[in-house]
Protein backbone atom coordinates (compact mmCIF):
# COMPACT_ATOMS: atom_id res chain seq x y z
CA UNK A 1 0.00 0.00 0.00
CA UNK A 2 1.39 3.51 -1.13
CA UNK A 3 0.77 6.57 -2.49
CA UNK A 4 -1.52 9.48 -0.34
CA UNK A 5 -4.55 9.96 0.71
CA UNK A 6 -5.51 13.21 -1.26
CA UNK A 7 -4.90 10.40 -4.36
CA UNK A 8 -7.61 7.94 -2.78
CA UNK A 9 -10.14 10.72 -2.03
CA UNK A 10 -10.40 11.31 -5.55
CA UNK A 11 -10.83 7.97 -6.93
CA UNK A 12 -13.33 7.38 -4.24
CA UNK A 13 -14.97 10.64 -5.04
CA UNK A 14 -14.86 9.84 -8.64
CA UNK A 15 -16.56 6.90 -8.34
CA UNK A 16 -19.40 7.89 -6.25
CA UNK A 17 -20.20 10.70 -8.47
CA UNK A 18 -21.09 7.42 -11.21
CA UNK A 19 -23.22 6.53 -9.44
CA UNK A 20 -25.31 9.18 -10.61
CA UNK A 21 -24.88 7.84 -13.97
CA UNK A 22 -27.25 4.78 -13.15
CA UNK A 23 -30.09 7.22 -12.12
CA UNK A 24 -30.09 8.96 -15.58
CA UNK A 25 -30.00 4.82 -17.00
CA UNK A 26 -33.38 4.61 -15.27
CA UNK A 27 -34.75 7.85 -16.64
CA UNK A 28 -33.84 6.83 -20.21
CA UNK A 29 -35.42 3.42 -19.88
CA UNK A 30 -38.76 4.63 -18.32
CA UNK A 31 -38.85 7.12 -20.67
CA UNK A 32 -38.62 5.01 -24.04
CA UNK A 33 -40.10 1.93 -22.29
CA UNK A 34 -43.34 4.04 -21.59
CA UNK A 35 -43.07 5.77 -25.30
CA UNK A 36 -42.97 1.81 -26.36
CA UNK A 37 -45.75 0.37 -24.43
CA UNK A 38 -47.85 3.72 -25.53
CA UNK A 39 -46.56 3.07 -29.60
CA UNK A 40 -47.94 -0.30 -29.54
CA UNK A 41 -50.92 0.80 -28.22
CA UNK A 42 -51.69 3.23 -30.86
CA UNK A 43 -48.99 2.97 -33.64
CA UNK A 44 -50.67 5.13 -35.56
CA UNK A 45 -49.86 8.52 -33.04
CA UNK A 46 -46.55 7.25 -32.36
CA UNK A 47 -44.54 8.65 -35.67
CA UNK A 48 -45.60 12.30 -34.89
CA UNK A 49 -44.08 11.69 -30.91
CA UNK A 50 -40.42 10.56 -31.89
CA UNK A 51 -39.01 14.56 -31.39
CA UNK A 52 -40.78 14.15 -27.92
CA UNK A 53 -39.25 10.99 -27.08
CA UNK A 54 -35.57 12.30 -28.01
CA UNK A 55 -36.16 15.56 -25.90
CA UNK A 56 -37.39 13.64 -22.95
CA UNK A 57 -34.19 11.43 -23.38
CA UNK A 58 -31.87 14.20 -23.56
CA UNK A 59 -33.51 15.47 -20.51
CA UNK A 60 -32.94 12.91 -18.41
CA UNK A 61 -29.63 11.86 -20.07
CA UNK A 62 -28.16 15.54 -18.95
CA UNK A 63 -28.01 14.89 -15.38
CA UNK A 64 -26.16 11.45 -15.76
CA UNK A 65 -23.74 13.50 -17.86
CA UNK A 66 -23.54 16.32 -15.50
CA UNK A 67 -22.16 13.15 -12.58
CA UNK A 68 -19.72 12.19 -15.47
CA UNK A 69 -18.53 15.40 -16.04
CA UNK A 70 -18.07 16.06 -12.03
CA UNK A 71 -16.77 12.08 -11.95
CA UNK A 72 -14.05 13.37 -14.86
CA UNK A 73 -13.28 16.97 -12.62
CA UNK A 74 -12.05 15.07 -9.64
CA UNK A 75 -9.77 12.18 -11.46
CA UNK A 76 -8.36 15.22 -14.39
CA UNK A 77 -8.46 18.82 -12.58
CA UNK A 78 -8.26 18.50 -8.83
CA UNK B 1 -4.27 17.12 -15.98
CA UNK B 2 -2.73 14.56 -13.50
CA UNK B 3 -1.07 12.48 -15.46
CA UNK B 4 -0.51 9.82 -12.52
CA UNK B 5 -4.16 8.99 -13.01
CA UNK B 6 -3.78 7.13 -16.02
CA UNK B 7 0.04 5.84 -15.81
CA UNK B 8 -1.40 2.08 -15.71
CA UNK B 9 -3.19 2.48 -19.58
CA UNK B 10 -0.12 2.41 -21.84
CA UNK B 11 -2.96 4.42 -24.02
CA UNK B 12 -4.13 7.34 -21.77
CA UNK B 13 -7.51 7.84 -22.85
CA UNK B 14 -7.84 11.71 -22.48
CA UNK B 15 -4.68 12.63 -24.31
CA UNK B 16 -6.71 12.36 -27.91
CA UNK B 17 -8.47 16.03 -26.24
CA UNK B 18 -5.23 17.98 -26.10
CA UNK B 19 -5.19 20.82 -28.26
CA UNK B 20 -1.34 21.64 -29.45
CA UNK B 21 0.11 23.81 -32.42
CA UNK B 22 0.15 22.49 -35.87
CA UNK B 23 3.23 24.01 -36.52
CA UNK B 24 6.13 23.54 -33.49
CA UNK B 25 6.06 23.19 -30.13
CA UNK B 26 5.08 27.06 -29.43
CA UNK B 27 1.99 28.60 -26.74
CA UNK B 28 -1.03 28.75 -27.79
CA UNK B 29 -2.44 32.27 -28.71
CA UNK B 30 -5.76 32.54 -29.96
CA UNK B 31 -4.45 33.07 -33.47
CA UNK B 32 -2.47 30.18 -33.47
CA UNK B 33 -3.26 27.10 -35.86
CA UNK B 34 -4.10 24.18 -33.86
CA UNK B 35 -5.24 20.67 -34.19
CA UNK B 36 -8.72 22.53 -33.08
CA UNK B 37 -9.09 24.86 -35.73
CA UNK B 38 -7.64 22.45 -38.09
CA UNK B 39 -10.22 19.84 -37.86
CA UNK B 40 -13.46 22.52 -37.39
CA UNK B 41 -11.87 24.16 -40.43
CA UNK B 42 -12.36 20.75 -42.39
CA UNK B 43 -16.11 20.71 -40.70
CA UNK B 44 -16.64 23.59 -42.32
CA UNK B 45 -15.03 22.54 -45.53
CA UNK B 46 -16.87 19.53 -45.54
CA UNK B 47 -20.53 21.23 -45.50
CA UNK B 48 -19.49 23.46 -47.83
CA UNK B 49 -18.98 20.72 -50.19
CA UNK B 50 -21.96 19.24 -49.64
CA UNK B 51 -24.35 22.22 -49.82
CA UNK B 52 -22.41 23.52 -53.20
CA UNK B 53 -21.98 20.10 -55.02
CA UNK B 54 -25.32 18.85 -53.84
CA UNK B 55 -27.34 22.52 -55.21
CA UNK B 56 -25.33 22.60 -58.26
CA UNK B 57 -26.92 20.71 -60.35
CA UNK B 58 -30.05 20.88 -59.62
CA UNK B 59 -31.59 18.21 -61.59
CA UNK B 60 -35.59 16.64 -61.35
CA UNK B 61 -34.17 13.30 -60.89
CA UNK B 62 -31.72 14.00 -58.18
CA UNK B 63 -27.91 12.70 -58.19
CA UNK B 64 -26.06 11.08 -54.69
CA UNK B 65 -24.85 14.31 -53.11
CA UNK B 66 -28.14 15.70 -53.92
CA UNK B 67 -30.43 13.93 -52.73
CA UNK B 68 -28.52 13.96 -49.59
CA UNK B 69 -28.81 17.43 -49.43
CA UNK B 70 -32.27 17.48 -50.24
CA UNK B 71 -32.77 14.62 -47.63
CA UNK B 72 -31.08 16.82 -44.97
CA UNK B 73 -32.89 20.02 -45.77
CA UNK B 74 -36.17 18.24 -46.06
CA UNK B 75 -35.60 17.22 -42.48
CA UNK B 76 -34.89 19.99 -40.72
CA UNK B 77 -37.17 22.06 -42.00
CA UNK B 78 -39.61 19.76 -41.41
CA UNK B 79 -38.45 19.89 -37.80
CA UNK B 80 -39.01 23.30 -37.21
CA UNK B 81 -42.36 23.59 -38.69
CA UNK B 82 -43.37 21.02 -36.68
CA UNK B 83 -42.86 22.66 -33.13
CA UNK B 84 -42.85 26.35 -34.16
CA UNK B 85 -45.31 26.30 -37.00
CA UNK B 86 -44.61 28.60 -39.82
CA UNK B 87 -43.32 31.74 -37.60
CA UNK B 88 -39.83 29.74 -36.81
CA UNK B 89 -39.09 28.99 -40.83
CA UNK B 90 -38.16 32.68 -41.24
CA UNK B 91 -35.17 30.90 -38.12
CA UNK B 92 -34.30 28.05 -40.66
CA UNK B 93 -30.50 28.76 -41.89
CA UNK B 94 -29.40 29.36 -38.78
CA UNK B 95 -30.71 26.40 -37.38
CA UNK B 96 -29.81 24.02 -40.48
CA UNK B 97 -26.46 25.95 -39.88
CA UNK B 98 -25.65 24.29 -36.42
CA UNK B 99 -27.53 21.06 -36.96
CA UNK B 100 -24.87 20.54 -40.11
CA UNK B 101 -22.00 21.95 -38.32
CA UNK B 102 -22.41 19.54 -35.50
CA UNK B 103 -23.09 16.63 -37.79
CA UNK B 104 -20.64 16.99 -39.42
CA UNK B 105 -18.00 17.42 -36.47
CA UNK B 106 -19.13 14.57 -34.58
CA UNK B 107 -18.68 12.35 -37.36
CA UNK B 108 -15.36 13.70 -38.71
CA UNK B 109 -14.07 13.11 -35.32
CA UNK B 110 -14.86 9.55 -35.66
CA UNK B 111 -12.22 9.55 -37.92
CA UNK B 112 -9.57 7.17 -36.40
CA UNK B 113 -6.71 10.14 -35.56
CA UNK B 114 -9.23 12.84 -36.13
CA UNK B 115 -9.66 15.41 -33.71
CA UNK B 116 -13.34 15.74 -31.84
CA UNK B 117 -13.60 19.01 -32.13
CA UNK B 118 -17.26 19.11 -30.23
CA UNK B 119 -16.03 17.23 -27.29
CA UNK B 120 -14.15 20.59 -26.11
CA UNK B 121 -16.55 22.38 -23.62
CA UNK B 122 -15.35 25.56 -25.01
CA UNK B 123 -16.99 24.57 -28.62
CA UNK B 124 -20.08 23.59 -27.38
CA UNK B 125 -20.35 25.94 -24.80
CA UNK B 126 -19.74 29.30 -27.54
CA UNK B 127 -22.52 27.49 -29.31
CA UNK B 128 -24.66 26.85 -26.61
CA UNK B 129 -24.54 30.58 -25.57
CA UNK B 130 -25.29 32.08 -29.18
CA UNK B 131 -28.58 29.98 -28.83
CA UNK B 132 -29.30 31.31 -25.78
CA UNK B 133 -28.63 34.39 -26.64
CA UNK B 134 -29.97 35.07 -29.76
CA UNK B 135 -33.21 33.08 -28.30
CA UNK B 136 -33.67 35.71 -25.71
CA UNK B 137 -33.32 38.39 -27.56
CA UNK B 138 -36.03 37.12 -30.18
CA UNK B 139 -38.30 36.71 -27.42
CA UNK B 140 -37.64 40.17 -26.11
CA UNK B 141 -38.09 41.68 -29.68
CA UNK B 142 -40.95 40.05 -30.31
CA UNK B 143 -42.83 40.26 -27.20
CA UNK B 144 -41.51 42.78 -25.36
CA UNK B 145 -41.91 42.39 -21.36
CA UNK B 146 -44.86 39.52 -22.50
CA UNK B 147 -41.53 37.36 -22.88
CA UNK B 148 -41.77 37.07 -19.02
CA UNK B 149 -45.01 35.13 -19.23
CA UNK B 150 -42.30 32.79 -19.88
CA UNK B 151 -42.03 32.82 -15.73
CA UNK B 152 -44.90 34.43 -14.68
CA UNK B 153 -47.20 31.32 -14.88
CA UNK B 154 -50.90 32.58 -15.46
CA UNK B 155 -52.74 29.49 -15.62
CA UNK B 156 -51.36 28.56 -12.36
CA UNK B 157 -54.47 29.46 -9.75
CA UNK B 158 -52.80 31.30 -7.09
CA UNK B 159 -50.43 33.77 -6.45
CA UNK B 160 -48.25 31.64 -4.10
CA UNK B 161 -47.89 28.65 -6.58
CA UNK B 162 -47.00 31.21 -9.51
CA UNK B 163 -44.03 33.00 -6.70
CA UNK B 164 -42.79 28.98 -6.25
CA UNK B 165 -43.05 27.97 -10.19
CA UNK B 166 -41.34 31.46 -11.33
CA UNK B 167 -38.38 30.31 -9.46
CA UNK B 168 -37.98 27.02 -10.70
CA UNK B 169 -38.70 28.11 -14.31
CA UNK B 170 -36.63 30.57 -13.87
CA UNK B 171 -33.91 27.85 -12.95
CA UNK B 172 -34.59 25.99 -15.85
CA UNK B 173 -34.45 28.67 -18.22
CA UNK B 174 -31.06 29.92 -16.76
CA UNK B 175 -29.56 26.12 -16.72
CA UNK B 176 -30.34 25.71 -20.16
CA UNK B 177 -27.08 27.04 -21.74
CA UNK B 178 -25.30 24.34 -19.28
CA UNK B 179 -26.57 21.54 -19.75
CA UNK B 180 -27.16 22.07 -23.83
CA UNK B 181 -23.53 22.48 -24.13
CA UNK B 182 -22.38 19.93 -21.36
CA UNK B 183 -24.91 17.23 -22.90
CA UNK B 184 -23.06 17.44 -26.68
CA UNK B 185 -19.64 17.99 -25.22
CA UNK B 186 -20.02 14.96 -22.36
CA UNK B 187 -21.69 12.68 -24.58
CA UNK B 188 -18.85 12.88 -27.29
CA UNK B 189 -15.97 12.95 -24.57
CA UNK B 190 -16.94 9.54 -23.15
CA UNK B 191 -17.43 7.98 -26.26
CA UNK B 192 -13.91 8.79 -27.39
CA UNK B 193 -13.00 7.90 -24.17
CA UNK B 194 -14.12 4.66 -24.18
CA UNK B 195 -12.67 3.82 -27.02
CA UNK B 196 -9.27 4.41 -26.23
CA UNK B 197 -9.48 2.25 -22.67
CA UNK B 198 -10.79 -0.50 -25.12
CA UNK B 199 -7.42 0.11 -27.09
CA UNK B 200 -5.42 0.32 -24.01
CA UNK B 201 -6.84 -3.02 -22.95
CA UNK B 202 -5.85 -4.83 -26.93
CA UNK B 203 -2.53 -3.42 -26.53
CA UNK B 204 -2.13 -5.58 -22.85
CA UNK B 205 -3.98 -8.10 -23.89
CA UNK B 206 -1.54 -9.54 -26.61
CA UNK B 207 -3.18 -12.62 -28.12
CA UNK B 208 -6.52 -12.22 -26.29
CA UNK B 209 -6.84 -8.68 -27.87
CA UNK B 210 -9.97 -10.08 -29.99
CA UNK B 211 -12.06 -9.77 -27.40
CA UNK B 212 -11.83 -5.82 -26.50
CA UNK B 213 -11.09 -5.03 -30.66
CA UNK B 214 -14.61 -7.27 -31.05
CA UNK B 215 -15.74 -4.50 -28.27
CA UNK B 216 -13.98 -1.22 -29.94
CA UNK B 217 -16.39 -2.56 -33.30
CA UNK B 218 -19.53 -2.44 -31.34
CA UNK B 219 -18.85 0.49 -29.63
CA UNK B 220 -17.93 2.57 -32.82
CA UNK B 221 -20.93 1.59 -34.26
CA UNK B 222 -22.78 3.20 -30.82
CA UNK B 223 -20.22 6.01 -31.41
CA UNK B 224 -21.77 6.50 -35.08
CA UNK B 225 -25.28 6.63 -33.83
CA UNK B 226 -24.47 8.31 -30.84
CA UNK B 227 -22.83 11.31 -33.24
CA UNK B 228 -26.04 11.47 -35.51
CA UNK B 229 -28.49 11.73 -32.12
CA UNK B 230 -26.57 14.03 -30.30
CA UNK B 231 -26.80 16.54 -33.32
CA UNK B 232 -30.30 15.90 -33.43
CA UNK B 233 -30.61 16.72 -30.03
CA UNK B 234 -29.19 19.44 -29.99
CA UNK B 235 -30.90 20.97 -32.86
CA UNK B 236 -34.42 19.92 -31.88
CA UNK B 237 -33.60 21.29 -28.33
CA UNK B 238 -32.64 25.02 -30.14
CA UNK B 239 -36.04 24.71 -31.53
CA UNK B 240 -37.91 23.99 -28.65
CA UNK B 241 -36.21 26.97 -27.23
CA UNK B 242 -36.96 29.42 -29.86
CA UNK B 243 -40.72 28.38 -30.39
CA UNK B 244 -40.73 29.36 -25.95
CA UNK B 245 -39.04 32.78 -27.16
CA UNK B 246 -41.93 32.70 -30.31
CA UNK B 247 -45.02 31.36 -28.10
CA UNK B 248 -44.26 32.26 -24.21
CA UNK B 249 -46.64 31.88 -21.86
CA UNK B 250 -47.31 27.97 -22.93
Amino acid sequence: MEGNIADMGQFIGAGLACVGMGGAGIGVGLVAGNFLSGALRNPAAAGEQTATLFIGIAFAEALGIFSFLVALLLMFAV
Amino acid sequence: MATEGGSRFNIHPMEQFEVHPLFGDGPVHWYTPTNATLWMALTVLAVSLLMLVGSRGRALVPSRMQSIAESIYGFVHKMITDITGKEGAKYFPYIITLFLFILFANLLALIPGSFASTSHIAVTALLALAVFITVTAIGFYKHGAHFLNLFWVKSAPTVALRCVLAVIEGISYFVRPLSHSVRLAGNMMAGHAVLKVFAGFAGALGFAAFVPILAITAVYGLELMVAVIQAYVFTILTVVYLNDALHPGH
